[in-house]
Formats: structure tokens, C-alpha cells, sequence
């Protein structure tokens, strides 16, 4: 009895060290089968028990029991550790540089002017103005006549225009569009206008094309004074601050009065950023709206010079020039 | 306009600085552009009185030269000009002055002759452009006397952006009306005395065009003296208004035009046949111009003409042959009142844009033409002499602008400006610009004056009113005004939803001009008819662009030559097409993607994008409708597109864009290397949307039968899967092609397509009966059809 508990002990002590010496789960394995397989040594002994007393047995049965589930659990412990250890191996292994970048097709962005324009369309939208369009080539009666702008009017040279034989000409400014809507729409309306304009000028400060969003309101009692309101949140939201504005007499045939719009710029310029006035009587009765029942103001503004001032852009010509390294800015 | 300040302050001095004049200007809506001192500093300048001239000894072109320039002894100054006489009076740079060319004077010898200053010219002290000579100054300027203070130099030049409407400040006291008006100062109408006739010599003058030129008068002055130069004092007001000083007669009509606003003509009276008679042009007759030009005149073109020909072009240019010369010793002094409307437009066509056209076609006062001549003989008897005869005026009264009376209702002021104005602050604002005001019950009656061709309608007196008021007076109010809720339809997509589409995708938004070259146009798409303008800047810009693509391959180009290594852009906008004599506009969405599929990866390959890459962002595109399956890809060809890459976009079988690869022919033209892929949509039936309408959805399994089946070469996948679609019916979920085989195993001219059949019933789980009843009825219909067999 003795001798047989001293092997045991000796045995149990020999797994042990065999666990521990094991450096990976096949070994292990080959410790588990050496000593609890079928075959294994302590398997070897709990079926020897049959040669010991009725006595004896259960109290070495119990030794040995408990030495296979000391046993079992070094072997747990061992294939977790080994297992973590493997798993923290493969992790190191397969580790990547997250600093590379990532796969796939990139984004891209509006063009400036577009984004401005955007961003002009969702400032009036919130009050209501609805958008409008129509044509680019347009006839003598919708961008010049309907507008108080008659045959040889001194105006006409403000407006260096582009025609087709037979009459036909580039919109000059989108007001023919403000025509357009007031024909089909009647009063009130309120709407702004934005689209491509050309101008027959083509310099430092001028391209032949450009943009701009002009907007129309008329109602039964608007006011100069409701303009300026206007046009005033209109600058401060457009340009996320507290802004000053000017506005003077000036003068447009569809118009009257009329006046540029002057924003203070933050070195203490005053900047010109478009034109407005008060709707003409003979624009409305072009229309068929009533000037004594209707009143309206009308204002204009170059989304280039917009998108210039916001974005600090310094050349008209590269919104034109469609290199991507200056397009790109603006994603 | 140029406007000496000195001289605006001359006939009005508010109490106010340059700047807060330029202010009130400005805001008073003359426009200030700049101010510029008149003159450069000039320091170190003095008058100098030439005492004593000798030839240089050892050189034929120098005099040296003693002048006094009030100190005890005289400075020698050696000097190249040859209009040097003892006794004039000219500038004297002394040393250490610094001429605005940047010379510095200094003590210096010349051919070995001391010379202590500069004697000047025009030119040398920035005074002018050419100069003959030194500047001849006035004898009774002080030796000595800085040359800024003998000419006045201390002022400055206001130049106004004046707007059509107000002619009438086209002129120092039209400037000084308004300066009046707005500083609440007294102003008075300029009454000059009429200078008596000392002789009864007269040039008739007849009125044929009574519409045209309803007031014409003119004066013979005889014996001036032409050897006479224009003072100084004057040369020097019109050289700061921006006109040269030419010869004093001349100078004389410009000097009373800047002045009163009143454009004016000699003649030489020796050079005219008989009398002068405002008439229109025949439409054969012909003119020579001051400036040299024969210009074709036209029976819609006012002239002036003697009993021979024609001798101004009215309102705009005289004619050169009965020009005023320095031999001319008698001459007629013309001034008229020319309608604006037979002005207007006529300098333009003759590209004649003069101070008097430009005064004409706005309009003058037309009861200031005999003020004007009185003026002008005044100034003329004073620097060149003569002996004026009696002035005559022609007027026809009938057809001269009428001035009338224009309501101004209180109601309508308030309500347009959104502010209340005290009625007395109304009358004395009108008051001051020379308006003659009534009151009435409601409003006033107001009469403009003859100088202001805008005031017409109420409107345009509530703009008097404002303007002096000060828009910065109104105050900001918010409307009040009922709510117009804008339309937010689902029947379209958005642009803006499609191009949010596109920058995900990678598509940077370009905008290039509507006009293109017509060559490289019809390179690219062939000859159609093209859109021309008729005046382009250039031929680059010529035409209108039937296509987006022009211009977006030559952004591909640009960038390319700067180095970029893939582009991929789209535009949206207008076409242009002229269909049936009909100008068609019709909005477009064009793409291209040229070079690697995606930018450059460090686990990438290098790919190149085709046809497919691009096609998927178009079914992208196409998706955000609701109603894929309306769209379909027909192979087709197109001029610009590599052939057997192309397809013809369509919507329920209407052309709606196309799809294809730059052809090979202009991807060498245009040094492309790679071949662009391109796409246009016209978004008009391209973008209408479908509502969505909701459908049942299925709790029961889904059954994927993969069917992969040999065929033609020549069936289009679409054509597979149309029939596969009609066969399935009802139980047919989804259809996908997700195989496309040929090669090994496959005979030659046939391919095999793998097709994947989605079934799902949507009340009971399907049998196998089912499935296979399906299945059988595709491959009938199939082998049927195409002659398919399946492949095992």
C-alpha cells in the first residue's frame, strides 16, 4: 500500500512536469493519452485497483481519482494557456498596418458654384421661395421688352448680350425666368431664380458665362423696407456671422427704386454683392398683375461673387478652368 | 464721369471733406469709382521767369539759361527745348525735387556747362501725355511760386459710375445740383449774360426732322484769332475731366459740355455751302468723320448737312471736312437738343461711343441750348477774340419732351417704402431738385425738370424721395404675408439627390461653357446643324454644344496635362439642338471616367475602368427612380463611341442617354492613351420617379435554382433574361446572370450563361413540384427560343 501510494505520488508528479514542459497542444495531448488514455499510466493503475484489498481499494481508488482530476484540470489549465499563448501568436502574426488606407472608390464634391448655390436655394427655401427655371436662349420679349428694357434703351449696354440669328439671344440675367413664373403663376409668388447667364465680356474680372440666382417676391403689402429685411438675413446666413450692409440707389429698368447691396467685409470694404429694387409697375402690368393691388421687390446676385467672398476664392476664372486641384477644395 | 472737385465746389461747397463728399455721392446714387489727386506730388517745383538765354558753346541743341525763381540769384539751367523765349514763365524742378518718372534733379554738367534744375514739360511732371516742349505758364505767376499752387494741383479727381437714368449728371452743375439737394444748401440756376450781336452775320438753319432735332441754335463768331493757345487754367480742368486740350475753340465746346451739360459743334464757316439743315441721312449718302472714318449713313441716322452734303454725324461726330483748323478765322458754334431715341443705338453701330453720344442718347435739358451758346461765345471772346453775331434758334414746340406733372400719392409712398415721411420733408426734398410741387388731398403733383428724362410714373418720384431720404434711413422689417408652402414632389429625382449620387461615387462636378468650338464639336459627333452665335467672343466659343461630352473630355485633357492620372467629372445642364427651325434646350447629366478604375492603392490592381465599372453608377443612377426595369441598354452605335462598346439608354423603349466608350479614332486624336468611358442621360424622362407602391412581403423560404445554359454568342443577356422573366411568371423573385463563360469546353461561337433563379410564393412554402414544374418551363422556353442546351 505504501509503495503503491508512493509511485502515485510520483507519477501525479511526473504528469505535472510533463504538462508544464509541454510547449504546444499536440504534446499535451501525447501527456493526456501517456497518462489518463486507455493505455495511460494512471488509467493503468485505477484498473489495478481489482488487485488490491477490499480494503485497501477504496482508499486508494480515492487517492487516485483525485490525482486524475488534479490531472485533468493541469491539462485545462496547460491547453488554455498553450491556446492563448497560439491565439496570441496568430494575432501577432496577422496584424496589419491600420495606418494604410483604406480600399475602394473615394467621394468626390460639388462643384463651388453648385455648392453655393445649394446652399443659396435651402436659405430661401426656408422662407418659403420655391425655385424656378426655364430657358437659357430666350427671346428679345422675356429678357429685355417684358422687363422695361425696350429697343435701344440705354440699359441694353449694361448688358453685353450674345444672339443667335434671327433674334434669339443668351439670357443675360435670369429675371426672364422671374416673367416666366409671374405669367404662370400670378400674384403673390415667391420664388428665387438661379441659372447659367452669359454676358459677351470676357476679362480678368469677367467670364462669357456665369451664374446667378435672382428671387421675386409679390404680395399685396411688401415694402422697400421688407426687402432690406430680407436681404439682410439673407447675407448673414449665408455668411455665418453678424454682417453690415448698405444698400444705394442705383438703377435697373425693372426696378424702381433700385439698389445695389453693399456687405462691409471683415478688413472694412464695402463689397458689392448684387442688385434689388422694387418691382416695376410696367414689369407687373407685363404680367398682367395689378400694380395697385400688388406690390413686389426683385433682387439679383452672382453666385461666383458669392461663392468668392465665402470661399476667399481671389479669380473668377479658375471656377471655369475646372482643374481638378482647385475643384477638389471644395469636397 | 471725370469730375475736378475744385470745380464742383466752385458751384457748390458743402461744409464736408473729399471722402464724405464721395460718400454722399455714392449713396446719393452717383456712384464714386475712385478719387485721384489731380496731379502727382510735385514738390520741389516752382515757377520760373527766363531772364536770359545763350547757346551752349559745345552744343547745337542746348541753350543755357538764367532763371528767376525768386531767390537773390538766378539758377543757370542748361535746356534741350526749343520753345524757350526770355521773358516766359515755366516749372522749374530745383534740386532734389523728384519727378514722378522718378528722376532726381541734382546739380549737374552738361557738355561742360553747370545746370542747377530742370525746366519741365507736361510730360516730365505727369501732367499730360504729350507735350510739345515745356509747359508754358502765365507770366504773372510769381518767380519763385510752387507750380502746385499756380495750377491749382491741389485737388482731386472723382470719377463717377453714372447709371443710364441720370444723364443729367453728366455735367459739373448737374454733379452740383445734386450735391445741393442732398446738403440742404441753396442752388441756383446758372444765368449767364447774353453777349450782345456786334454784326448781323447769321447761318440759317432749317429743322427737317422736326421729331429728331426739334431745337437747334447756333451762332456765327468771325475774325477769332488762331494763333491763340488755350489758357492753362482751362487746358488744366479738361485734362482732370479726362479730355485732352486740342485748340480753343474745341476746347471752348468741350469746357461748356463738362460744364453745363450741353454737347457742342463748330464748324468752320469758310468750309460750309449755305445753310444747315437737321435732316435724316438718304440712304446712299456717305461721311467723313473727324477722326478720319468714312462711315455709310442710313435713313434712320440723323444728320447735319449744308446745301452739299453732309457735315456731322448729329449728336455723335462732326464731319472732317468743315472741322474747325488753325486757319480757320470764322467759325459756327451748334447746339442742339437731339432726341435721345434716334441717338440711342447709332454710336453703338458706328463703334462711336463720344461725350456728346453718350449725352444725347440719355438726354440733354433741351431749354439749355442757347445758354450754352452764350457760354461758350463768352468764353471764346475771351481767349481767341472775334466778333459774334446775332444767335439764332430754330424750336419746334410740338414735338420738344413735355415735362408733366406726376401724382405722388402719400398711401402709395408709405406703402412702398414701408416707412412714414413727414409731408413737409417730402415737399423740401423734391423742392430742392428744382421740382415744382403741388399738394393735393392725397399726395402732391410734382414737376420734374427738363434736365431729368426719369421722372415718369409715381415710382420714379418715390425714388427722389428715398434717395434723399437715405436708404440707410429705412428701416429693416420683417412681412408680414401668408404662407406659400414650396411643391416637394416624388414624381422626379432631385438633382441634387443625383448628384450627391455621383461625388459618392467619386465623380467630381465640373462646369464648362455652353459654347464650344464648332470643328472639335463635329469632330466629336459629326455634322448636324450647329447652333451658332452671332457674335461669339471667339471660334472656340462659337457654337452651343449639342453634347456635354465636348466639354468634358477637354477637362480630362486639361487635367491630364496637369498631371492627374485619373478624372473622373460629370456636369449637368443644357444641350442645345436646333429641330424642325426649333431651338430644343434640353438638361443633360454627362459623365466620364477616365483611368484607373480606383486611384492608386498599395493593395490594389492597377485596373483600368470599363464599361461595367461606369454602367453600375448609371444603375445606381437609374435606381433612385423606383422603376429599374423600365430601363434598358440596347447595343448600338454612335459616332463618338467605340463600336460594340456602346449602348443606347432607354426608358420603356424612348431614348433617354447613352453608355459607351470613347472610340479609338479620338482617343489617339486627343492623346487620351486610355479610352475614356462616357454616359449622358436626358434627365427630362431619365429622372421622373415612381411612388413607391407598397407589396406584400413573403414569411415563407426562398429557392435559388442555378441554371447554367449554352447559347449563341450573339443573345444579349437582356434577351436571356426577358425570356426567363416571361417563363417564371408569377413565382419569380429575382433573375441574376452570375457567370459568362466561353472557352474550354464551350464550342466555338457559343457561350454559356449561368443564370440564377430566385422563387418565392408569398402563401405557402413552395414543394419541389413546384420548383421543378419552373425550372422545366425556363429551359423549354429557353431551348425553344434560343436553341439553349443545359449545361452539366
Amino acid at each position: 500500500m505504501q509503495d503503491l501510494n508512493e509511485s502515485l505520488d510520483e507519477l501525479t508528479a511526473r504528469a505535472h512536469a510533463e504538462i508544464e514542459g509541454s510547449s504546444d497542444l499536440a504534446a499535451l495531448d501525447s501527456v493526456r493519452v501517456a497518462f489518463l488514455g486507455k493505455k495511460g499510466e494512471l488509467t493503468s493503475q485505477l484498473k489495478s485497483l481489482g488487485k488490491l484489498s477490499a480494503d485497501e481499494r477504496p482508499l486508494v481508488g480515492q487517492a487516485i481519482n483525485l490525482a486524475k482530476e488534479k490531472l485533468q484540470a493541469a491539462l485545462e489549465a496547460r491547453k488554455d494557456a498553450l491556446e492563448a499563448a497560439a491565439l496570441s501568436e496568430q494575432l501577432k502574426a496577422d496584424a496589419v498596418d491600420v495606418t494604410l488606407k483604406g480600399r475602394g472608390q473615394t467621394s468626390a464634391g460639388l462643384h463651388p458654384v453648385t455648392r453655393t448655390r445649394q446652399r443659396i436655394e435651402a436659405i430661401f427655401a426656408g422662407a418659403g421661395f420655391a425655385v424656378a427655371h426655364g430657358p437659357e436662349i430666350e427671346d428679345d420679349f422675356h429678357n429685355f421688352t417684358a422687363l422695361n428694357v425696350p429697343t435701344d434703351h440705354p440699359a441694353r449696354a449694361m448688358h453685353d448680350t450674345f444672339y443667335f440669328e434671327g433674334g434669339h439671344l443668351l439670357r443675360t440675367h435670369t429675371s426672364p425666368v422671374q416673367i416666366r413664373a409671374m405669367q404662370a403663376q400670378g400674384a403673390p409668388i415667391r420664388v428665387i431664380a438661379p441659372g447659367r447667364v452669359y454676358r459677351c465680356d470676357s476679362d480678368m474680372t469677367h467670364t462669357p458665362m456665369f451664374h446667378q440666382v435672382e428671387g421675386l417676391v409679390v404680395d399685396y403689402d411688401v415694402s422697400f423696407a421688407n426687402l432690406k429685411a430680407t436681404m439682410h438675413q439673407f447675407v448673414e446666413q449665408f455668411f455665418e456671422r453678424d454682417m453690415k450692409m448698405r444698400f444705394r440707389p442705383s438703377y435697373f429698368p425693372f426696378t424702381e427704386p433700385s439698389a445695389e447691396m453693399d456687405i462691409l467685409s471683415e478688413s472694412g470694404k464695402w463689397l458689392e454683392i448684387g442688385g434689388c429694387g422694387m418691382v416695376h409697375p410696367n414689369v407687373l402690368r407685363n404680367v398682367d398683375i395689378d400694380p395697385d393691388v400688388f406690390t413686389g421687390y426683385a433682387f439679383g446676385m452672382g453666385v461666383e461673387r458669392l461663392a468668392m467672398l465665402r470661399y476667399g476664392v481671389d479669380d473668377l476664372r479658375l471656377f471655369f478652368d475646372n482643374d481638378l486641384q482647385f475643384l477638389q477644395q471644395f469636397t | 464721369m471725370k469730375l475736378s472737385e475744385q470745380w464742383l465746389r466752385e458751384w457748390v461747397d458743402p461744409d464736408v471733406d473729399t471722402l464724405e463728399l464721395a460718400e454722399q455721392l455714392t449713396m446719393a446714387g452717383l456712384e464714386v469709382d475712385s478719387i485721384e489727386p489731380c496731379a502727382p506730388v510735385l514738390d520741389g517745383v516752382v515757377v520760373g521767369h527766363l531772364l536770359d538765354k545763350q547757346p551752349h558753346p559745345d552744343a547745337d541743341r542746348l541753350s543755357i539759361c538764367h532763371v528767376d525763381v525768386g531767390l537773390k540769384e538766378s539758377l543757370q539751367i542748361v535746356c534741350g527745348a526749343t520753345n524757350v523765349r526770355i521773358g516766359g514763365a515755366y516749372p522749374v524742378a530745383t534740386i532734389g525735387t523728384r519727378l514722378p518718372g522718378g528722376l532726381k534733379i541734382k546739380k549737374s554738367k552738361i557738355r561742360g556747362a553747370e545746370s542747377f534744375g530742370m525746366m519741365c514739360s507736361t510730360v516730365e511732371l505727369g501732367l499730360g501725355e504729350s507735350a510739345d516742349g515745356l509747359l508754358e505758364l502765365d507770366n504773372s505767376a510769381e518767380p519763385g511760386a510752387l507750380l502746385s499752387d499756380t495750377l491749382s494741383l491741389d485737388d482731386q479727381v472723382i470719377d463717377l459710375d453714372l447709371t443710364p437714368n441720370r444723364a443729367d449728371c453728366f455735367s459739373v452743375l448737374g454733379a452740383a445740383r445734386d450735391v445741393a439737394a442732398v446738403n440742404e444748401l441753396p442752388f441756383a440756376e446758372p444765368d449767364f449774360v447774353p453777349i450782345a450781336a456786334v454784326n448781323d452775320a447769321v447761318n440759317s438753319i432749317t429743322l427737317a426732322a422736326v421729331d429728331a432735332c426739334p431745337v437747334f441754335a447756333g451762332r456765327v463768331i468771325r475774325n477769332i484769332d488762331g494763333s491763340i493757345v488755350t489758357p492753362l487754367w482751362m487746358a488744366e480742368r479738361l485734362r482732370r475731366s479726362g479730355i485732352r486740350p486740342l485748340s480753343p475753340v474745341v476746347d471752348v465746346t468741350n469746357y461748356v459740355m463738362l460744364e453745363l451739360g450741353q454737347p457742342m459743334h463748330a464748324y468752320d464757316l469758310a468750309k460750309l455751302e449755305g445753310a444747315l439743315t437737321a435732316r435724316m441721312a438718304g440712304p446712299d449718302e456717305q461721311l467723313t468723320l473727324l477722326d478720319g472714318q468714312k462711315i455709310k449713313l442710313a435713313d434712320d441716322v440723323l444728320i447735319i448737312a449744308d446745301d452739299n452734303a453732309a457735315v456731322a454725324l448729329a449728336g455723335i461726330m462732326g464731319g472732317a471736312a468743315t472741322a474747325v483748323t488753325d486757319a480757320t478765322t470764322d467759325i459756327f458754334l451748334e447746339s442742339a437738343y437731339f432726341s435721345p431715341q434716334v441717338i440711342a443705338g447709332r454710336a453703338r453701330r458706328f463703334g462711336l461711343h463720344t461725350e456728346a453720344s453718350l449725352r444725347f442718347e440719355r438726354g440733354v435739358d433741351f431749354t439749355g441750348q442757347v445758354r450754352a451758346i452764350e457760354r461758350a461765345t463768352q468764353l471764346l471772346l475771351d481767349i481767341v477774340g472775334g466778333e459774334a453775331g446775332p444767335v439764332s434758334e430754330e424750336r419746334n414746340t410740338d414735338t420738344l419732351p413735355v415735362r408733366s406733372a406726376v401724382v405722388l400719392r402719400r398711401e402709395r409712398l408709405m406703402r412702398l417704402l414701408g416707412i412714414e415721411i413727414p409731408d413737409v420733408t417730402v415737399v423740401a426734398m423734391l423742392t430742392r431738385l428744382g421740382f415744382s410741387v403741388n399738394a393735393q388731398a392725397d399726395g402732391w403733383s410734382v414737376t420734374p425738370t427738363p434736365a431729368r428724362f426719369d421722372i415718369a410714373i409715381e415710382e420714379d418720384l418715390i425714388e427722389e424721395v428715398v434717395r434723399l431720404y437715405g436708404y440707410d434711413q429705412v428701416p429693416e422689417k420683417f412681412q408680414q404675408s401668408a404662407a406659400i408652402l414650396a411643391a416637394q414632389t416624388e414624381s422626379r429625382v432631385p438633382l441634387s439627390r443625383v448628384s450627391s449620387l455621383l461625388t459618392d461615387r467619386g465623380y467630381q462636378e465640373v462646369i464648362t461653357y455652353s459654347f464650344v468650338d464648332p470643328d472639335q464639336q463635329t469632330i466629336l459627333l459629326g455634322d448636324a446643324h450647329d447652333l451658332a452665335l452671332a457674335n461669339p467672343l471667339s471660334a472656340e466659343l462659337s457654337v452651343m454644344r449639342r453634347s456635354l461630352w465636348l466639354g468634358l473630355l477637354q477637362t480630362v485633357s486639361a487635367n491630364q496635362k496637369r498631371q492627374q492620372e485619373r478624372v473622373r467629372i460629370f456636369e449637368q445642364g443644357v444641350t442645345f439642338a436646333l429641330q424642325d427651325n426649333e431651338i430644343v434646350e434640353k438638361e443633360c447629366l454627362a459623365g466620364v471616367a477616365w483611368g484607373r478604375l480606383r486611384a492608386e492603392h498599395w493593395d490594389d490592381p492597377k485596373q483600368a475602368a470599363d464599361l461595367f465599372d461606369i454602367r453600375s453608377d448609371i444603375e445606381a443612377l437609374i435606381a433612385l427612380t423606383g422603376a429599374s426595369s423600365e430601363f434598358s441598354f440596347i447595343a448600338v452605335e454612335h459616332e463618338a463611341l467605340r463600336p460594340g462598346r456602346t449602348a443606347r439608354i432607354e426608358r420603356d423603349g424612348k431614348f433617354v442617354g447613352w453608355l459607351g466608350e470613347l472610340h479609338p479614332r479620338l482617343v489617339r486624336k486627343w492623346n487620351f492613351g486610355q479610352a475614356p468611358i462616357l454616359f449622358e442621360l436626358e434627365t427630362g424622362l431619365a429622372l421622373a420617379a415612381q411612388v413607391p407602391v407598397y407589396r406584400e412581403i413573403s414569411r415563407f423560404p426562398s429557392v435559388r435554382r442555378d441554371l447554367a445554359v449554352i447559347v449563341n454568342d450573339n443573345i444579349s443577356a437582356d434577351d436571356l433574361l426577358a425570356e426567363v422573366r416571361a417563363a417564371a411568371g408569377e413565382l419569380l423573385r429575382d433573375v441574376r446572370v452570375f457567370d459568362v463563360y466561353t472557352g474550354n469546353g464551350i464550342e466555338k461561337g457559343l457561350k454559356s450563361v449561368a443564370l440564377g433563379l430566385i422563387l418565392q410564393e408569398t402563401s405557402s412554402t413552395l414543394t419541389e413540384l413546384e420548383i421543378e414544374h419552373v425550372s422545366n418551363t425556363v429551359i423549354d422556353r429557353l431551348s425553344s427560343k434560343f436553341n439553349a442546351s443545359i449545361r452539366e
